[in-house]
């Protein structure tokens, strides 16, 4: 039942998505002023009936219909309430849907927000959307149909993959789909620019709200899925640099460099070129990353259900984005005059970009040269953390710096009018710096840099907020919070870096380990039976000597029954000013446990600055006009 | 699952090794926070605790303690293990590509940069 | 002129990258050592089960072709292969085995021989796994084809099966 009528619902849409591109070609051949109602009211239909489709797989999953392969797969009648709506995007195919959904609101979004622009670059707008709408509506439909049958039907599901199921991996891809698939509007309506000739600051102001949703919800997909991968995988730290991590850092560096350079076309009528590529990259990187991530092509911890029949799919799928985007980019270009004082803040603005660049560069080279490597000469090499840091960090100092400077500059012809607080901020830092390395630990000199960089910007930020209140027309909010989150960012990253501490040691039951201010008494193991596993919780009683301070921790492995599966759940005890955590893993065939026991300071400030950052982006969607 | 709970709680077989000094340096941590966990997914020696992941442990700490530096034993796994082993991957030959690229994409951003600005001082001149 | 060379070359650039997309969806993503066929193994030495004496290259360098088998009596996949291993002995005569044991208890080991039998011309002990580095092994049963040299001439990854029975046979003759 529910899977005719989701199905149905999937063809409508695309039926939809033809008429719309249909109807569009003929109104731009009619050269019309005004859109054509009937579009309005298509688009709108297209939207609800792809919402539906997707509440359809929702009621799926809910009332357990395990007549849907889909549900089957991913669904347990035991499965708590919450975890069966999550479930609905769990799986590649519920999480495609969700895609196509997002690919819909926005085209349906993107047409009532424009009203007053200018007629054929909407049209076009619609039509380069709708192409892809249908190119990942025939993905579905052919290759990863939610609404498949299987018969005759099952008693039972098999259940959720259990590391699955948690509420911040529950929120984590809608965010970052809103992100990465909110990306696809700016794609299609690059396009459309450089078809119709719509360019300017009138196609920079329509691009610029939703290059801001799309960035802030990429921000905090990206940081609650850390924030997962903290608690989660259970090895203390927050970014792996794994595969699939850089899949969605990727698509946020350029979309960073395009909400800084979109200004630059905005106020400057500058650079239009660039922008457009910044828009058409940013969606290809996006497909791109999903192509590594569901293909399987990648190593990496974060298991997908692989099957190389969608890496074809999306690979042919992403060439015919890659070339039809080249030729007509190519077709449409114009050779364009710059005219950039070294002072100005659009050369600040390229310097962002630049950097940017150069992020990317290392992260999407150090992703991809792997497989490389491996297609042409048969070797297998790993890159890891420690590759990322030694290229990125360094680069990051002189970031900092320019990153407080330059949103102090003024356009056309300004200079750097702050010199002299501008030392005194560099003083300052030095000092808090030295203070910080004296007082609590020494730390190598590159971290030196990076903490005195950082404190750089705060100061600077602190600032400049100052004068905003003085003069409060003068500022940008969300550009001073979104960069005072930035400084704060690494400033937190770098003192937990360099004071965290960390014991891996094997124990038993009964003993005790000993070391620096610590004493850690393994008390006693119980095994307790929940509502879809059972339990194996460690007991462990970790005395701080420094403090005289005694907490009990709680770690757990977790065997859960649908699918079976052994989870490792580590026990956090998160303060103000720092997180202990402690993770217990069996040894096969010994009675010793793996105890992974970590101090690490201000890990919530982490989170908490990293979440600054994508409020400075959300304050900006709602204050549209930005003063400058 | 009875298989995993018999595992826990009857602990059938006890190895006559000692696990208990197995225990860690701030070094042996950065060795192994580079080594990739070859049965594992996608996880570093560090982060796991299977077999293999002791015994490279083990091994590791021999090595430093017989006086070995850090890139010795890096050479050492990779003569027994291939490059595969290490996350910051050697710079030789076939890997030269993927440490220069990305500054070679920051020296050429940074001279298409200056060239613009170039430009208009020449403009203004004009 | 130069506009379109960028344009051609871009477009190279991204046949390159979507073709060797379209190459690694072919590739098999489980890693194993065997591209290290034709190193040698030197600067070993591994515990003798039965005495106190260590074995060495120099036990090896006696033998035209030396199998060194990594095997536990807890290790399920080893009871699979040991009747190859058995058959490997009474058929060849340019091959010798070593077998290992690898992080067993003696007692068990021993039961497991006197069940089983035994197939290994030198039999060594590796109780806490550090021997098994110098050899590469990340998971047993693993086994290891040497020539004279000390050279791997072949890895078996997993249970020896029949294939490789006949495959280390043909090598050996």
């Amino acid at each position: 039942m529910l899977s005719n009528i989701g199905i149905i619902f999937l063809i409508l849409t695309l039926a939809l998505s033809i008429s719309l591109i249909y109807y569009s070609f003929i109104n731009l051949n009619k050269d019309k002023k005004i859109v054509d109602k009937n579009i309005y009211y298509l688009s709108l239909y297209q939207t609800t009936f792809c919402i539906l489709s997707f509440f359809v797989l929702l009621l799926g999953f809910i009332f357990s219909d395990f007549s849907l392969i889909n549900v089957f797969e991913n669904s347990h009648t035991n499965k708590p309430f919450f975890y069966k709506i999550t479930g609905t995007w769990g799986s590649h195919e519920g999480s495609l849907l969700l895609w196509i959904n997002i690919l819909v609101i926005f085209s349906y979004l993107f047409l009532i927000y424009n009203k007053n622009k200018d007629i054929s670059f909407r049209f076009y707008t619609i039509i380069f959307q709708n192409f892809l709408i249908i190119g990942f509506l025939i993905f579905l439909l052919i290759n990863s149909n939610p609404f498949s049958i299987i018969i005759p039907e099952p008693k039972e599901g098999l259940g959720l993959n259990p590391i699955l199921q948690d509420p911040a991996l529950a929120i984590h891809p809608p965010l970052l789909y809103v992100g990465f698939v909110g990306s696809s509007i700016y794609f299609s309506a690059a396009m459309a620019s450089l078809v119709s000739g719509f360019k300017g600051k009138p196609f920079a102001t329509s691009i610029k709200p939703w290059i801001l949703i799309s960035w802030s919800f990429q921000t905090l997909g990206i940081i609650v899925g850390s924030i997962w991968a903290y608690y989660e995988l259970g090895w203390g730290g927050f970014w792996f640099w794994d595969p699939v991590e850089n899949a969605s850092l990727m698509p946020w560096f350029v979309m960073t460099a395009l909400m800084h350079s979109v200004i630059v076309l905005e106020k400057r009528n500058s650079i239009y070129s660039w922008v457009i590529i910044l828009c058409l990259l940013t969606f290809t990187l996006s497909v791109t990353g999903t192509f590594l991530v569901r293909s399987g092509v990648l190593n990496s911890v974060h298991t997908f259900a692989n099957d190389p029949s969608r890496g074809i799919y999306i690979l042919m799928f992403l060439s015919i984005m890659i070339f039809s985007a080249l030729i007509i980019f190519f077709k449409n270009y114009k050779k364009e005059n710059y005219n950039f004082h070294s002072q100005s803040k659009e050369t600040y603005i390229l310097v962002n970009n630049w950097f940017m660049f150069f992020f990317l560069t290392s992260v999407l080279i150090g992703t991809l040269y792997p497989l490389f490597l491996e297609v042409l000469t048969d070797t297998k090499i790993s890159v890891g953390p420690p590759f990322y840091n030694t290229l990125i960090i360094p680069l990051t100092v002189i970031f900092l710096l320019l990153m407080a400077i330059g949103p102090n500059t003024s356009w056309i012809k300004g200079s750097y009018k702050n010199l002299l607080f501008a030392t005194v901020a560099l003083v300052l830092s030095i000092i808090l710096n030295f203070m910080i390395y004296n007082f609590f630990g020494k730390y190598s000199f590159l971290s030196n840099l990076i903490i005195i960089s950082s404190i750089f910007l705060i100061i600077h930020s602190i600032y400049d907020c100052i004068k905003m209140f003085q003069k409060s027309i003068k500022y940008d909010p969300s550009r001073i919070i979104s960069h005072f989150g930035f400084g704060l960012l690494v400033f937190f990253i770098g003192i937990n870096h360099n004071y965290s501490i960390e014991k891996d040691f094997n124990l038993r039951v009964g003993e005790i380990k000993n070391f620096q201010n610590y004493s850690i008494n393994f008390i006693s193991l119980e095994k307790e039976d929940r509502k879809n596993y059972t339990a194996i919780v460690g007991n462990f009683s970790i005395f701080d000597k420094k403090n005289s301070l005694s907490e009990n921790l709680k770690p757990e492995i977790r065997i859960y029954d649908n699918p079976e599966t052994l989870t490792y759940e580590a026990a956090i005890r998160t303060k103000i000013y720092s997180d202990k955590y402690i993770t217990m893993s069996n040894i096969s065939r010994s009675d010793f446990y793996n105890i992974k026991f970590q101090e690490k300071p201000f890990m919530i400030w982490i989170w908490i600055s990293a979440v600054l950052i994508s409020v400075g982006g959300v304050i900006r969607i709602f204050k549209r006009e930005v003063l400058t | 699952m009875k298989k995993i709970l018999i595992i826990f709680f009857l602990n059938f077989v006890v190895n006559n090794f000692n696990f208990s000094y197995a225990e860690e340096t701030k070094l042996q941590l950065e060795i192994y926070k580079n080594l990739r966990c070859l049965i594992c997914q996608g996880q570093s020696i560090a982060d796991s605790n299977s077999d293999f992941a002791q015994t490279v442990k083990l091994v590791v700490k021999d090595k430093i303690e017989e006086g070995k530096t850090k890139e010795e034993i890096y050479d050492f796994l990779i003569s027994k293990y291939g490059e595969w082993i290490v996350y910051k991957p050697k710079l030789n030959k076939h890997n030269i590509l993927l440490w220069s690229f990305p500054y070679f994409i920051l020296i050429f951003g940074g001279i298409i940069i200056f060239i613009l600005i170039k430009k208009r001082k020449n403009q203004r001149l004009n | 002129m130069k506009i379109n060379f960028t344009r051609v070359l871009l477009l190279l650039i991204a046949i390159f990258v979507l073709s060797i997309f379209l190459f690694s969806l072919n590739k098999v993503n489980i890693y194993d050592t065997k591209n290290l066929i034709g190193q040698n193994i030197n600067n070993f030495e591994i515990k003798s089960f039965k005495n106190e004496k260590i074995i060495s290259e120099k036990n090896l360098k006696e033998n035209k072709y030396t199998l060194i088998n990594f095997w536990a009596s807890w290790c399920a996949p080893c009871r699979a292969e040991h009747k190859y291993l058995i058959k490997l002995k009474n058929n060849t005569q340019n091959l010798k085995i070593l077998g290992v044991n690898f992080k067993d208890k003696n007692k068990d080991a021993k039961k497991f021989i006197a069940e089983f039998g035994d197939p290994y011309h030198i039999s060594g002990k590796d109780p806490d796994g550090r021997s098994s580095i110098n050899f590469g092994i990340y998971g047993i049963p693993e086994s290891i084809l040497v020539d004279q040299n000390l050279i791997i001439v072949r890895k078996f990854i997993g249970p020896l099966n029949f294939e490789d029975y006949n495959e280390i046979l043909n090598l050996t003759k």
